[in-house]
């Protein structure tokens, strides 16, 4: 099967630079299993991301605005929040992508649905075959602190889910 | 992200996670993996492509509806576009990967982690 072999790359990479530790990507030899607990036309469905993506207020932002947006790591907009919830019946053009690790010369990212299937999600919900959608879905902050996702981000999605009574989780890191 | 997917599972959430980045994914161990050979960002499907979306979707809920174990892996047979340059240019001198952005951030905190080493 080919695919990209993104962690030989990346060591090769920072090898040429004149990094001799390369990242330490997270390694396990087994998984946490949960099975569905009920049909998915009775489940509760939450999408979570990791695409740097932001929301758009309401009359949406001014060029200004824009301008500080599209660097990315502003303090305008929601960006740059650890964990943010995304209401599952957002319009789509709310959503816009700001910055992150997807592949820029093939990728323009006009299209949330590839990275936050936010109305393919809806759709399916129309249709019966999701029983429900989670009232927020969320966002987390790209983080390379793998302590600070497993202490601080990953409980507190965990407790949101719970609150909002999910069922299931889908995840599209970018 | 996988860290998130396995504690969800942990605490009795079943998780997918779509993917673009199969060596990561697996490295990672997801509790599912919805993989599809396309370039980073687009972990969900082709961008304006409905079908190809739902598709991958649709596969992700048969995946929980069948898995029996953890690790179970369902690689998509989409292609991303007729050739593989894409693949080959990935990281090439011609197509640096990340953004300046990101790279200048990971270049800070590789020389921080680098001092820090050096403290004793």
């Amino acid at each position: 099967m080919d695919y990209v072999r993104y962690i030989d790359k990346t060591r090769d990479y920072y090898f040429k630079q004149g990094y001799e530790k390369s990242y330490k990507w997270a390694w396990n030899d087994s998984a946490p299993f949960t099975p569905l607990a009920k049909p998915l036309a009775e489940s509760r469905v939450v999408l979570i991301s990791t695409a740097g993506f932001t929301l758009v207020p309401d009359g949406g932002f001014s060029e200004e605005e824009l301008r500080e947006v599209k660097k990315g790591g502003s303090n305008v907009g929601s960006y740059d929040l650890e964990v943010f919830p995304i209401p599952s019946d957002l319009p789509e053009d709310r959503i816009l992508y700001v910055v992150g690790n997807h592949d820029r010369a093939q990728s323009d990212m006009s299209d949330v649905n590839s990275y936050f299937p936010i109305g393919r999600l809806r759709e399916f919900a129309a249709e019966g075959v999701l029983g429900s959608l989670a009232s927020d879905f969320f966002r987390l902050k790209e983080n390379y602190s793998q302590r600070k996702t497993l202490e601080v981000d990953a409980p507190e999605v965990l407790r949101r889910c719970r609150e909002d009574k999910v069922d299931v989780a889908l995840l599209t890191p970018v | 992200m996988s860290l998130v997917a396995r504690h969800l599972e942990e605490n009795g959430i079943p998780t997918v996670t779509f993917s673009n980045a199969r060596d990561i994914s697996t490295s990672a161990f997801n509790p599912r993996l919805v993989f599809s050979n396309f370039p980073l960002g687009n972990p969900a499907g082709k961008p304006h492509d409905r079908e190809n979306q739902r598709d991958i979707l649709q596969t992700a809920f048969r995946l929980l509806e069948t898995a029996s174990g953890p690790g179970e892996i369902v690689d998509t047979p989409h292609v991303w576009s007729g050739n593989k340059d894409w693949m080959d240019l990935i990281f090439s001198d011609e197509q640096p990967f990340l953004t300046e952005e990101a790279e200048a951030e990971r270049q800070s905190l590789l020389e921080k982690n680098q001092q820090a080493r050096k403290q004793p």
